[in-house]
């Protein structure tokens, strides 16, 4: 079982218990790791394909980057999702749109914003109809640069996201 | 090739009232004053010898230089002969043209299209409205009286809620950068080149 340990690890009684049950079948952790575990092990996330960096996100999925090796399916409902990923230009049209799906997401949530479009407006920076940027809509937690970025890119991206869930998720959020 | 468009040619020529008809790259092109536009488009369509009977698009375009200020170009495809045909027509910002729709019911957007990108109006349109821009939108993009910014920008506001407009506040200037190819020479280049001959 691949439990990534931080805290508890030195302490003296964990380490007792630990040895206490090892070979009777049993893995010992903290719940903290425990739900951090669960959580970075299953990050389904919700389609928001706006463009050409959807394509790249429909690779990430498929057999040569295989994403669900990490746990992460794609969701077509934003009630089934852990994570957004904006993947394209966001318009001032479908900006409201993008924030419904934000809103009806379970937490806890997070959102990985895709291509220069999504960051910053990207190509379309100075266009009158284009979000400068996503994070003026949803928070994100996780930035992939690239006009688009690479399939391989977005699996770094959603590596760092598992990190950043690491570092400090909770159970409180 | 050529005979069919001859025959489209003379056919239209003998029935339209046209300012102006001539071929260009193996495609008729007529100019045409709006007050005829319907009667030439049903003709165009049902004539034996044109059929055009596929719309492929209406353009617009704004020349703010000229008395009538937009040009529509509407652009028709012959199934049957293999010929293409534009039509174009010139109005200035107060008139409207009579909306095609009952002739070709899929002009309904493209003509949506272009009273969203340049204001101009279509009469006896079923539903003219805007069609790509967002909700509540203000102004006509494509003209060339319009900012390339716009005028309003939007942001999610975190008390009230919702997303709201604001005048735009850009953090940088729109710059136009001016860098040509030093592989196919460079206008400054040129210059200098001149100069030590």
């Amino acid at each position: 079982m691949a439990i990534n340990t931080n805290i508890e690890e030195t302490s003296p009684e964990l380490e007792r218990l630990k040895k206490l049950y090892a070979d009777k079948g049993f893995v010992v952790t903290s719940i903290n790791n425990l739900i951090n575990w669960a959580r970075t092990g299953s990050l389904h996330w919700m389609t928001f394909g706006l463009a050409c960096c959807a394509i790249e996100m429909m690779h990430v999925g498929t057999p040569r980057y295989d994403v669900e090796r990490f746990g992460a399916a794609p969701r077509a409902s934003p009630r089934h999702a852990d994570v957004l990923i904006v993947a394209g230009t966001l318009t001032n049209k479908m900006a409201a749109a993008l924030r419904k799906a934000y809103d009806q997401m379970p937490e806890p949530r997070y959102v990985i914003s895709m291509g220069s479009c999504a960051n910053g407006g990207g190509y379309y920076h100075y266009s009158y109809s284009v979000v400068r940027g996503c994070d003026r809509i949803i928070p994100v937690d996780v930035y992939v640069p690239g006009c688009p970025p690479t399939a391989e890119g977005l699996l770094y991206g959603l590596l760092q996201l598992q990190k950043k869930i690491r570092r400090e998720g909770n159970i409180k959020r | 090739m050529s005979e069919q468009i001859e025959m489209a040619k003379a056919a239209i020529e003998k029935n339209c009232r046209l300012n102006d008809i001539n071929v260009n790259l193996g495609q008729l092109q007529l100019s045409v004053d709006p007050a005829n536009l319907i009667q030439i488009i049903d003709f165009v369509k049902n004539d034996p010898s044109c059929e055009f009977k596929q719309i492929t698009d209406i353009a617009g375009v704004d020349f703010p230089e000229n008395k009538k200020r937009f040009e529509v170009i509407y652009h028709f495809l012959s199934f049957r002969f293999n010929l293409r045909l534009r039509v174009k027509t010139q109005i200035s910002e107060a008139e409207s043209l009579p909306s095609i729709t009952s002739i070709f019911p899929a002009a309904n957007w493209f003509e949506r299209e272009a009273f969203d990108m340049y204001g101009i109006t279509f009469t006896d349109h079923p539903d003219l409205r805007r069609i790509l821009t967002d909700y509540g939108f203000e102004g006509y993009p494509l003209r060339k009286d319009f900012p390339l910014t716009g005028n309003v920008e939007i942001r999610y506001d975190e008390i009230d809620k919702k997303i709201v407009h604001e005048p735009v506040k850009l953090q940088q200037d729109f710059r136009n950068f001016d860098i040509q190819s030093p592989w196919e020479g460079t206008k400054y280049l040129d210059k200098e080149v001149k100069e030590s001959e």
